[in-house]
């Protein structure tokens, strides 16, 4: 029992940061219909703007981490809505996906040529220290990625429903061409969504490389978790991607000790295909109204 | 097909027969590796740019292909047999696994297939009975054919480009066949192609399984070529590059795959002066070309010609009316 | 006129090629080829510089038989079937030795290659496999793990006296090797493994991992990760409280671990043979000079790269001519000692078989840094 509330307590832990990820996919796809292949190395790349921040600019950490998040907003938000997407939208998805994998490949290649091809340690926001829940033993930091993650999709779900301009996004991804005629800025309520995936993205890398090491090729992993975790959570709901994300996250490590080591990485997947096959629109999705 | 195209057909042939000869063992290698990966983006082509549905499994079945070929030949089936069977157990894999797949919406083919890519590595790594596991399989005989022996990397080389060639024609058939026009009236319009009675579904399917047999097809060759195989050879990392010279190439142009494979195998070459940069450099250049120009290669040169179709393309119009 | 005509003429050309440069060249051709991108990049490049470092010392010292050392270059990008084609390449190329590869799985193919054109080859790789296919042309630079895994095993028995062990191994082709000769040396000695967990490459949460070994009930862990996934480990290990000692390779202690891991990677033991920390002069004076010049810390690649580079030197000098197959022929039975031939760095002997016997080192992880605790012989 001390062996399954382990695993289970440690998957949401790492499963809470994957589902950090997993909600940019999700809100990018609402938004412009994106799929972001680079979405993984959006995750590595801040953590490298903190080390540039407090090695190289001497910054303290809490500097580092804004410098690293405004860097983040310039580069992964406006930067790459402006000069990658937007030009490819009207091509429909194809080329968007070939160039993201292409930008994945370029962030990877120029964090390892310019920064270092080895694994960097990154501090960690709180002093580490190990608590014991029911003979289970939780970090400090496991603790700290579960409730900023809580607290971010929380935040995130108000902002959407209670706000005005969250109601104009949500109403710009569910049909532009009416929201457009309401009165809405499409194309700033596409930034605005923009943003808050590299927001999300920067607090995922902060709150993942203390455990997971910040290392130039990190981001193929968690993107591909990420991706998952978004298809069986529902592509089209942040809750989705929320439930996605700590499911892959405690699925993996449960089929590990209960399945297979060698087969650990074929659950989700099989997961994957069962909830395709079964329900499309995924856990927590609705059906989508597009037929092509 | 008309007379000038014929010419150019021939032309081309011929100079594929000549590329090998005074080369190293390496460039013959090099070559040998721009044709079979053609195979498999033809492949793929057939499925993304004809039937308009995304494989990210196409370096998976190779990796079937490879092994099912590899297997067979070590346990003494000759090629002739090894490879066609390959073919016929890809074609069954991308039925069963597009049937489902497409029962439902647009972009879960793409979702499935990556799955099932890394569901296929997990398989050939850890069923090492079978596969050899990560260690993979030495020793894959390269096949002889009524005394033509393919062991020397010439010889090699002729057998692959005898395929490749046998390939692209029947190709080249599939597509200009009435079936194939379906495909590009589906492509432009889906709701004009239902309402004239093409069944997209059962075409989208038969296309991305056909599609799937050339990428075992592509792996049947890669085994010998290499003469040892393993799993991570076959991985996503590998699929994507195949959509690479697809995409790179210009997807739904015959020979856009055929294009962008040379492209991308002789790329790396190309830039090698530039070190550790390459990689980057050509990140940038297909981030660049995708965002100049999304329909590729092929479809960036009918662009500038068509610049140009005032005087000099409408001279060559009136010519061809003549003929 | 016809094609066997055309073919018997390429091959004369391609002959030509390969063999007319043996006799006019001015400088001797070195060619490298490692894991300069992909997931093997880190240990390529430390592998690669090494080797630059070691070129760049001989053509200082005025070369090889007085002839300057030309090294090129060539990216295996971590992928078996390149590593095979850039080994092609290289000896097409006209190279009259060849370094690298670091991964196994791409030395097994590449290794063909150059037995075929009859090129000596300096490898990186420690999969036991490699130096049992006959392979005449095939050298190590580190010991396989079929010859460090007796040197652990004894080390858990008669020192530790541990009787149940447990394995926690990464499955890619790194890992799979050395956990499949630490099994067989178990087997051998009567010790029983508890449990056996594989952990996929570059996984991030070890935690399902540490709770299968944590109630395994062994006496002793032996952890073959590599370097991050090692860190990951031990942090976990470290949480969740687990008492026995963490037995591990060079990956396990390595100063990059300690660096990644911090506090966790007190107390783990681990075999070395090449380390920046060996307590040997002539290793950690290469290990500063590395550092001075690269601006990062050499791990064992690097080491291992620049003794191949020096190996190649020492035996063509031995021979005393410019000859690939003689230099093959000298290099088996060969015994380097440091003394006379200091780029060696530590005392090496070549079996028949391209096998290396070294002594090493056995070390554990005190207060951050490493203390060698036993020296093991030569094997």
């Amino acid at each position: 029992m001390t062996e399954f509330l382990q695993v289970v307590l440690s998957g949401l832990a790492t499963g809470s940061i994957y589902a950090l990820a997993a909600i940019g996919f999700t809100l990018l796809w609402q938004a412009s219909q994106t799929i972001n292949f680079a979405q993984g190395e959006f995750v590595m790349l801040p953590a490298f703007f903190v080390l540039i921040g407090m090695h190289v600019l001497g910054m303290p950490l809490i500097a580092a981490m804004i410098f690293a998040l405004i860097l983040s907003l310039i580069l992964l938000g406006v930067i790459f809505k402006k000069f990658v997407i937007e030009p490819m939208l009207p091509h429909g998805t194809l080329p968007i996906v070939m160039a993201t994998i292409a930008l994945g490949i370029l962030m990877k290649e120029t964090v390892k040529e310019f920064y270092s091809a080895e694994a960097q340690p990154y501090p960690s926001l709180v002093a580490d220290r190990t608590l014991d829940f029911f003979g289970a033993a939780v970090s400090t930091q496991d603790i700290l990625n579960l409730v900023v993650s809580m607290l971010v999709v929380v935040a995130l779900q108000f902002f959407l429903s209670g706000t005005r301009t969250g109601r104009s996004m949500q109403a710009t991804a569910q049909n532009p061409q009416v929201a457009e005629i309401l009165g809405v800025n499409i194309k700033r309520m596409v930034l605005y969504t923009f943003l808050i995936n590299a927001a999300l993205a920067a607090v995922a890398s902060f709150l993942i490389s203390p455990i997971y090491l910040a290392k130039f090729s990190n981001g193929e992993p968690i993107g591909l978790v990420a991706f998952i975790a978004a298809i069986v959570g529902g592509f089209n709901q942040i809750r989705g991607a929320l439930v996605g994300g700590l499911l892959i996250g405690v699925v993996d490590n449960l089929a590990a000790i209960y399945v297979s080591a060698q087969y650990r990485a074929a659950v989700p997947l099989i997961l994957l295909i069962v909830i395709i096959l079964v329900r499309p629109q995924g856990l927590l999705g609705k059906a989508e109204g597009r037929a092509v | 097909m008309n007379s000038r195209n014929l010419i150019l057909v021939l032309v081309g042939i011929a100079a594929l027969i000549a590329a090998p000869l005074g080369q190293g063992n390496y460039v013959i290698y090099v070559l040998c590796s721009w044709l079979i990966f053609s195979i498999a983006a033809m492949g793929l082509n057939l499925t993304l740019g004809y039937a308009g549905q995304v494989s990210l499994a196409q370096a998976a079945f190779m990796g079937i292909g490879a092994y099912t070929t590899a297997l067979l030949t070590m346990a003494g089936v000759h090629w002739i047999f090894a490879a066609p069977a390959a073919m016929v157990l890809c074609f069954v894999i991308g039925l069963v696994l597009g049937y489902p797949a497409l029962r439902v919406q647009h972009h879960f083919l793409a979702f499935v297939t990556l799955a099932f890519s890394t569901l296929t590595f997990l398989v050939l790594r850890n069923e090492e009975w079978l596969t050899g596991g990560s260690l993979g399989l030495v020793g894959i005989m390269r096949p002889k054919f009524l005394g033509f022996d393919t062991m020397p990397q010439l010889h090699f080389y002729y057998f692959t480009l005898a395929v490749f060639v046998l390939v692209a024609l029947l190709f080249w058939g599939l597509v200009h066949s009435p079936w194939g026009r379906a495909f590009k009236a589906l492509r432009e319009n889906p709701i004009r192609a239902n309402s004239l009675g093409v069944d997209i579904r059962r075409m989208t399917l038969l296309a991305f399984a056909i599609g799937s047999a050339l990428g075992g097809l592509a792996g049947a060759l890669a085994a010998p070529l290499v003469q040892f195989i393993d799993p991570p050879a076959f991985s996503l990392m590998h699929s994507l590059k195949i959509l690479l010279m697809v995409v790179v190439g210009g997807s739904g142009y015959f020979f856009g795959p055929i294009l962008g494979a040379g492209l991308v195998i002789v790329m790396p070459e190309f830039l090698r002066f530039t070190e550790g940069y390459y990689l980057m450099i050509y990140a940038a250049m297909v981030l660049v070309l995708m965002i100049v120009c999304p329909t590729g290669l092929i479809g960036l040169g009918r662009k500038f010609a068509s610049q140009f179709k005032g005087r000099s393309v409408r001279g060559d119009l009136k010519e061809g009316a003549k003929l | 006129m016809n094609r066997r005509h055309v073919f018997a003429l390429a091959a004369s050309a391609l002959l030509l090629s390969v063999s007319a440069p043996a006799f006019a060249q001015e400088t001797v051709k070195i060619a490298n080829i490692s894991e300069l991108s992909g997931p093997g990049a880190t240990s390529g490049v430390n592998w690669r510089d090494g080797a630059a470092m070691a070129i760049e010392e001989i053509n200082a010292g005025g070369g090889i038989l007085g002839k300057q050392v030309q090294l090129s270059q060539y990216d295996s990008q971590s992928d078996a079937q390149t590593s095979r084609a850039m080994v092609q390449k290289a000896i097409d190329e006209g190279a009259f030795a060849l370094l690298g590869t670091v991964y196994s799985g791409s030395t097994i193919v590449n290794m063909l290659v150059a037995q075929q054109a009859g090129i000596p080859q300096m490898t990186g790789s420690e999969a036991p496999k490699i130096t049992q296919l006959g392979n005449p042309y095939i050298f190590r630079t580190s010991f396989g793990a079929q010859k460090s895994m007796p040197k652990i095993a004894a080390y858990l028995q008669d020192e530790m006296k541990v009787t149940k062990v447990a394995v926690a191994w990464v499955n890619t082709e790194f890992g799979k090797g050395g956990h499949d000769a630490f099994v067989a040396e178990m087997k051998e000695r009567g010790i029983e493994i508890v449990a056996d967990v594989p952990s996929e490459n570059a996984q991030a949460d070890f935690a399902a991992d540490v709770v299968k070994l944590k109630g395994s009930g062994a006496e002793a862990i032996f952890v073959y990760l590599t370097e991050e996934e090692s860190a990951r480990f031990l942090r976990e290990a470290r949480k969740q409280g687990i008492s026995v000692p963490l037995v591990g390779e060079t990956t396990l202690i390595g100063q990059k671990v300690i660096d990644l891991a911090g506090e966790a990677s007190n107390g783990a033991l681990g075999h070395v043979s090449l380390t920046p920390d060996a307590p040997v002069p002539a290793v950690q004076e290469m290990a500063k000079k590395f550092e001075e010049k690269y601006k990062y810390r050499a791990d064992h690649n690097a080491i291992k790269g620049y003794i191949g580079a020096y190996a190649i030197k020492y035996a063509t000098e031995a021979v005393g001519e410019l000859d690939s197959q003689k230099v093959a022929e000298k290099l088996h039975g060969l015994t380097l000692k440091a003394a006379e031939n200091p780029g060696i760095l530590i005392d090496i002997s070549w079996d028949e078989t391209g096998e290396v016997s070294r002594e090493s080192y056995l070390v554990e992880v005190k207060d951050g840094k490493q203390t060698v605790k036993a020296t093991l012989p030569a094997n």
